[in-house]
């Protein structure tokens, strides 16, 4: 048998066994939900234009008409209003319109009244603010969150067939490579389902919304380029939680032994996040390896990227994951058979154990 | 008897401790062979060394006469002392799955895997997460193991420890299937009594050195003293006078006892036969865990 059916295998187990979990399949249910939710729900709650009321031959018909209000037309505009049949009324007031409603001032009513300055930008952003908020922080937290619970459900398992001595058995009969990239195989593949399926529910979700037609022909650049960086940061990053996981005994023992590798993933998406609106330091980070997967394509969606620049930064992290994997493979290889207490990075790396045999 | 399985000389140490010192045994083709110690004295660290799990410092194990290479080592069937197979799934996978690991096809994994759920007595429980079964039934689970992939050699640590006596007798039967094919089995034990009704060849360790090896037989030919036990009608106490015989134990109708060299047992039966009726007379043969102490000493 090759190394790649050993590979195959162990991530064909690794599947089935997660495919089983309850614990996996809530929280990827939990997350669709959220996706959709957060999506759909702001648009059924705005409710729709507000409803007006106005005299019987009220100058101010056409034009709140054209606004795209609903316009109800009654003796008593007022009268209408109080009852709450209409959000708002407008009547005339010594030649100028007056709004009256209950509570607050209809903001769609009122605009549609006023005659709005003419503005130039001379620097106009492609993106409307908030989503130029926004969408850096979805980039950061998708990234941050799979590659922490996935990275960590990796070291998990690699520490349960330590724990359990079935590593033993399996050193014995396949190559340990084999073991580590089964086990990031499986990990990435499940993130990155996750990953889509959240996305396919947030973009159909967002066709129900009025700004999924500004909003999505800017975001498809950025999320096709999201997706090699995603894929080469996960990879990264899941190789050093798998030697997490080979340097420990008991799970109990995987937070601490991780905290370096939690730190690598927790300080991109922060840096990212507070340093969104500065140029000098989001270019800094589209290169470095480790924020690069949420930086580079924060600055392609908001078109600060010269075309040349995300291929410069892939290939940088390209050749970081492959260190990343030699060196995972080194620790895990170092660590994976010694079962007395923890073993330091250190004493991992120097370990020839394993290679020797 | 072809000796399949060769350790010459294997030493290891871990830190600035030697816990292995020149093991040498072979298990041969075919036999049961006991592997005997006490706790810590490195019957783990040799079953390791054997499976490539641990390196060894210096020495060498061969397979058939050539360096034991890691193809041959995907053919061992290896338990590991603590219970090692996945908690949460079914046995039945975790079989298929390893023998798919070890190079079987899917049929042949997924047909070897029934078979041993059949013979092991594990049909009802088989599509149950391991960790819902009894501690014996994981360990029987543990033995299917190491037998899924048809291997040629079988190296067992611990392989009867909490399996009651009946469930002793079931994977007695299933590794005799093996040794009768020719597979040599080597298994490590603390329970001297079951090692002793198992194994053809015992290899004795104590302190990281090989104390004795040979066939049960031999070992007990070699450490029994001329002792014999006596059972007759009426009170044995007059052997205390019988010329060359050193009295050890007596229990009124009941005596054990040495003979000189040289004196002549059936003297004493003719003896006990003049005074009375002779219940039993013969040898004593060592019990292995007499011949443990004897050799550990």
């Amino acid at each position: 048998m090759n190394l790649l059916e050993a590979v195959r295998l162990v991530a064909a187990r690794e599947l089935k066994v997660k495919l089983r979990d309850k614990t996996f399949l809530f929280s990827t249910l939990f997350f669709l939900f959220f996706a959709a939710a957060s999506t759909v729900l702001p648009a059924l709650f705005a409710g729709g234009a507000s409803s007006v009321a106005v005299a019987p031959g009220s100058v101010y018909e056409a034009r709140l008409h054209d606004a795209g209000l609903e316009v109800k037309v009654a003796a008593e505009p007022e009268k209408l209003v109080r009852d709450g049949d209409a959000d708002a009324a407008v009547v005339d007031k010594g030649g100028q319109p007056e709004v009256l409603a209950m509570k607050s001032a209809p903001g769609d009513v009122v605009r549609a009244l006023s005659t709005a300055p003419e503005v130039r930008l001379l620097d106009p952003s492609a993106v409307d603010e908030l989503a130029s908020y926004l969408v850096p922080f979805m980039f950061a937290l998708v990234f941050f969150f799979t590659s922490l619970t996935f990275g960590l459900q990796i070291a998990q398992s690699v520490t349960e067939e330590k724990q359990t001595r079935m590593v033993e058995i399996l050193v014995a009969a396949v190559p340990v490579r084999a073991l580590l990239v089964g086990k990031v195989v499986a990990g990435g593949i499940l993130a990155l389902a996750q990953v889509a399926l959240i996305a396919l529910v947030s973009v159909t979700g967002a066709q129900f919304t009025d700004d999924a037609d500004n909003l999505l022909p800017l975001l498809a650049p950025a999320m096709t380029w999201f997706i090699p960086f995603f894929v080469l940061g996960f990879v990264m990053l899941a190789s050093l939680w798998a030697a997490v996981g080979a340097l420990v005994n008991r799970l109990e023992d995987i937070n601490n032994a991780g905290m370096p590798v939690q730190l690598a993933v927790m300080a991109p998406f922060f840096l990212v996040i507070f340093l969104q609106d500065n140029p000098t330091a989001m270019r800094v980070m589209s290169y470095v390896p480790l924020s690069a997967p949420t930086a580079m394509p924060v600055r392609l969606f908001d078109g600060d990227a010269a075309g040349w620049e995300p291929f410069v930064a892939l290939a940088v992290l390209a050749l970081t994951t492959v260190g990343a994997l030699l060196a995972g493979a080194r620790i895990y290889e170092g660590s994976l058979l010694r079962t007395n207490g923890r073993t330091s990075w250190g004493a991992a790396w120097r370990d020839r154990e394993l290679r020797s045999i | 008897m072809s000796d399949a399985l060769q350790l010459e000389g294997v030493d290891r140490r871990f830190g600035d401790r030697q816990v292995l010192t020149d093991i040498t045994f072979a298990v041969g083709a075919g036999r049961m062979t006991g592997f005997v110690g006490a706790n810590g004295a490195g019957k783990t660290t040799t079953m390791r060394i054997i499976l490539g799990v641990l390196a060894a410092d210096a020495g060498t194990v061969t397979w058939q006469g050539a360096p034991l290479t890691k193809e041959d080592r995907r053919r061992v069937g290896y338990m590991p002392e603590e219970r090692g197979l996945y908690p949460k799934q079914s046995v039945r996978e975790q079989l298929i799955y390893l023998g798919r690991l070890h190079g079987l096809g899917a049929e042949t994994a997924r047909r070897n895997a029934a078979d041993l759920i059949e013979r092991l007595g594990l049909g009802e429980r088989a599509d149950d997460p391991l960790q819902q079964l009894s501690l014996g039934n994981q360990q029987r689970a543990q033995i299917a193991a190491a037998l899924v992939h048809e291997p040629v050699l079988l190296v067992l640590d611990e392989p009867f420890s909490g399996l009651d006596p009946l469930a002793v007798d079931v994977v007695v039967g299933v590794l005799r299937e093996r040794t009768a094919a020719g597979v040599p089995v080597l298994f490590s034990s603390h329970q001297l009594d079951v090692v002793e009704r198992l194994c053809d060849d015992l290899v004795i360790i104590a302190g990281g050195r090989i104390r004795a090896t040979g066939t049960r037989a031999e070992l007990r030919a070699s450490y029994a003293e001329p002792r014999y036990e006596l059972r007759v009608d009426g009170d044995a106490g007059w052997l205390r006078d019988h010329a060359g015989v050193t009295l050890l134990d007596l229990d009124g109708d009941r005596a054990v006892f040495d003979l000189a060299t040289g004196a002549d047992d059936q003297a004493v039966l003719r003896e006990a036969l003049a005074r009375g009726p002779v219940r039993s007379f013969g040898p004593v043969v060592p019990s292995l865990a007499e011949i443990f102490r004897e050799v550990t000493r």
